[in-house]
């Protein structure tokens, strides 16, 4: 048999370049721009903007390990839960006389041990599905921050903990410093690694990956026990700025988290989507929240807004899909 | 309307899939009360074939007649609707209803105007069929509380309750045992002499005795012929199933052996297989072969660390042996061509390069940190190697023939530092040039020192290529056959019959 040849670099063309997801997202994102320049004079602000993303960039912390959870083909509901669980027990430790440095270490291992649990619960009973495993310790982390504090506030927290959620560094909000260092990481752990290799592979068609020799077990669990890590994270820079913690904080987080990693592309049967995508879409909620907020839309519209935008996220794949396939009826 | 003496007439029924012909211009005639069998290796097209006759698959060529009308069936329900009904092997029941439910899902018994179901009736007919077949259990039992043969009598009532008037029956002795296959051959005669055309699917040699009166062979999608049962012997239609010249096709190499790699000692998992014990050499190419369910795949998958064995002992290279997981059994060198590609070998929705390279990324891989352009490079040469036929490495692999398709996964295995092959049916559902091709392979690895573990139940590839060959049934070992003694016959009683005297312990 002849010898073939079979060429091992890709060929670029400028419709694969623009033909990507992202794109749409930064249309969208020109859109809630011009829609809110228009609304507000204030919202092309660049004092404002700035500011802006110190109110909504907490809970993007979560969104980094749920693209990884989701791209499995898993979901985690638990991650409000967690953020509230950890919050409280720093605040509790550190009214209790705990220093406010170790308070804070305990509640990142806080978070990642309630991942770890969801993870290990996930991979021990392989006929629970994430969303149940999930969906019952999302109730059991909040059930046990209610029972540390009692429907009450604590707070009084040092001042150098304020730091982490008002303070500026060269002019630039820290919180944003943090998430854009996060970013880094999670996204060259996804795309540049083995491990985020593993994480497409196991998305895609886990048997296969088993039978490649990836320990799908082990990769969900760390994965898992990461998102509960950056829960805690978050959690750390909402109590920063609330200067207080209540055990019904972050409630909704973890639906608000999903959306933005759907809406980012990242597609729920698993195995499709990028970091960029989940970040885009972090910050064009975050602003689009920001610029109607300007103009005093109440946050039940925005809800409805945002419902729209995932709708309308999910039925564009499939809407593409069939013109692409050229209206074949069956 | 022309009156024919066949109930079902096919011609020149031809079924292309991407890459593959699964039917190429066959044939079929069927009369009224007469048992059918339908004969030929896995993969000939026997499965594609019942498709098309149930309405599942629409064939891209050919004629199908029912009492000599011509038809096209769009959907299964068209089938339905002509009398046409399928049992198959794997009961495709609802184990949470009733047998009554599950005999009339899809076709209720309703009152008139108010459209409410009536169960009483719909009882009291569920229960006649059942005692027409001679069925002891009541038709409100659950589904799921029956054994195998009780629930294909369920199929078959369920057959009847849509008068149906040709029953296709898809290899369903398979997991009987012989005193629950004797009473099916009763019902099957009972259902012939009421007229029923039957079309019986099996690789069980005495099915087609005891039963059928006409047999015919496909091989390779090709129709080969049908004969009257009695005036077709056993030798002659062995060959019709397998046909071509076994020599030519198998380009075996003897290799030399080396080292002892592998040894089982009675090696047991409860519920499927028991007391195995067999070694493998440097060099060998030792088969494994026997019926589907055998235990086969099972045996393969305790090997590369999927389950765990509970009783026996596995030797790896002279030291006991006690795998973890798939990437435990690869890190000491052993590897796995799982049997389905598609499930469990390929990541479809990726190119020829991230699957080829997925087993062994960490050798690409600096602290984690992929290096793509080596990935790319040594996939490039990996495809090449194993002649996948492909424009370039980025080219997913769902575009590519189950020939190529099952290339890609050889070569993800070669990458990998490996000495002990395990190969579960390499060649199925793969067209007869990539055989050749795939088989060369196998040589050209035993011959550089793997050892390999041949897993088929094509009896044409065993015998052409092994080296040694054992036969498993229900889960043991029957035989051990050399490559002198190595004949159909052989492989065939040792799979099959109750000829060793064992029978099912249940």
């Amino acid at each position: 048999m002849e010898p073939r040849v079979i060429a091992s670099k890709k060929e670029f063309t400028l419709k694969g370049l623009f033909l990507q997801w992202e794109w749409l997202l930064v249309l969208l994102m020109m859109a809630v721009f011009i829609l809110n320049m228009n609304l507000s004079e204030y919202f092309l602000d660049y004092n404002n903007l700035r500011d802006a993303t110190m109110g909504f960039l907490d809970k993007a912390f979560i969104v980094l390990p749920m693209v990884f959870i989701i791209l499995m083909g898993d979901i985690d509901i638990s991650v409000g839960s967690i953020v509230a669980l950890s919050s409280v027990i720093m605040a509790d430790l550190y009214n209790h006389g705990v220093p406010m440095e170790l308070a804070v270490v305990i509640c990142l291992a806080v978070g990642a041990l309630c991942g770890w649990i969801n993870g290990m619960l996930i991979v021990r009973f392989k006929e629970l599905s994430s969303v149940i495993v999930t969906l019952a310790t999302m109730i059991i982390y909040r059930g046990i921050a209610y029972i540390l504090l009692e429907d009450q506030a604590s707070g009084n927290f040092p001042s150098w903990f304020k730091f982490l959620g008002w303070d500026y560094v060269g002019g630039i909000p820290f919180i944003l410093i943090a998430f854009a260092l996060a970013v880094a990481i999670f996204a060259y752990l996804l795309h540049k690694t083995t491990f985020g290799r593993k994480v497409y592979a196991i998305g895609n068609n886990p048997t296969a990956a088993l039978y490649s020799g990836v320990r799908v077990d082990r990769i969900k669990v760390i994965v898992f026990t990461l998102a509960g890590l950056m829960a805690a994270v978050t959690a750390l820079f909402l109590t920063s700025r609330m200067g207080s913690t209540r055990p019904n904080i972050a409630t909704g987080y973890e639906l608000e988290v999903i959306a933005m990693v759907v809406l980012g592309g990242v597609s729920t049967a698993g195995g499709k989507g990028r970091m960029i995508g989940a970040i885009l879409a972090v910050f064009l909620i975050g602003f689009l929240r920001y610029g109607l907020g300007l103009v005093n839309v109440s946050a039940q519209s925005l809800l409805i807004i945002l419902g729209l935008l995932l709708i309308v996220a999910v039925a564009i794949p499939q809407l593409k899909m069939r013109v692409g396939a050229g209206r074949k009826t069956t | 309307m022309a009156k024919t003496e066949y109930v079902l007439e096919l011609n020149g029924i031809t079924k292309v899939f991407p890459g593959v012909k699964a039917l190429n211009d066959v044939y079929f005639k069927l009369r009224p009360g007469e048992i059918h069998a339908l004969m030929g290796e896995n993969g000939a097209g026997k499965s594609t074939f019942i498709k098309v006759i149930t309405g599942v698959y629409s064939p891209d060529g050919g004629e199908m007649y029912l009492d000599g009308e011509k038809v096209e069936f769009r959907h299964p329900t068209d089938a339905q609707k002509r009398g046409i009904a399928a049992i198959y092997q794997h009961v495709t029941c609802y184990p949470d209803l009733s047998v009554t439910e599950n005999i009339f899902m899809g076709h209720e018994k309703v009152q008139r105007g108010t459209g409410r179901i009536s169960w009483k009736e719909m009882h009291e007919e569920a229960g006649r069929l059942l005692k027409e077949l001679g069925a002891a259990f009541s038709p409100k039992t659950v589904m799921g509380a029956l054994s195998v043969a009780e629930q294909q009598i369920v199929e078959i009532a369920k057959a009847l309750s849509v008068d149906a008037k040709i029953i296709i029956m898809d290899e369903p002795t398979a997991a009987l045992t012989k005193n629950e296959s004797e009473e099916l051959y009763r019902i099957t005669e009972r259902l012939r002499d009421k007229g029923a055309a039957i079309i019986f699917i099996s690789h069980r040699f005495e099915d087609m005795y005891r039963l059928a009166s006409k047999v015919t062979v496909f091989r390779d999608a090709k129709y080969i012929g049908t004969w009257n049962v009695d005036e077709i012997s056993n030798h002659d239609l062995i060959i019709a199933m397998v046909g071509r010249e076994i020599s030519q096709l198998f380009p075996k190499k003897d290799a030399l052996l080396g080292d002892e790699l592998l040894r089982l000692d009675s090696l047991g998992r409860t519920g499927y297989f028991a007391d195995v014990s067999f070694t493998l050499r440097r060099g060998e190419i030792l088969g494994l072969t026997g019926l589907v369910g055998a235990g086969r795949t099972e045996v393969c998958q305790t090997l590369f660390g999927i389950e765990k064995p509970d009783k026996g002992r596995i030797h790896y290279k002279g030291k006991p042996l006690q795998l973890r997981n798939p990437r435990d059994a690869m890190r000491h060198g052993i590897g796995y061509l799982p049997e389905d590609r598609q499930k469990q070998g390929l990541v479809l929705q990726w190119g020829i390069g991230r699957n080829v390279s997925l087993p062994t990324l960490e050798k690409f891989a600096v602290q984690g940190a992929i290096n793509s352009r080596k990935e790319l490079e040594t996939a490039k040469s990996l495809a090449e190697k194993v002649n996948v036929k492909a424009k370039s490495v980025f080219d997913l692999v769902s575009s590519l023939s189950g020939g190529n398709q099952q290339k890609v996964v050889f070569a993800k295995l070669l990458n990998a530092e490996l000495d002990v092959l395990i190969l579960d049916e390499p060649t199925k559902g793969v067209d007869v040039g990539a055989k050749s091709a795939i088989y060369e392979m196998i040589s050209d690895l035993a011959c550089s020192g793997y050892g390999v573990i041949f897993v088929s139940s094509e009896m044409p590839e065993i015998i052409g290529m092994c080296d040694r060959v054992a036969v498993m049934r229900e889960g043991r070992i029957t035989a051990m056959l050399d490559r002198e003694g190595l004949t159909q016959e052989a492989i065939l009683s040792a799979s099959m019959d109750g000829a060793t005297g064992e029978e099912a312990s249940a």
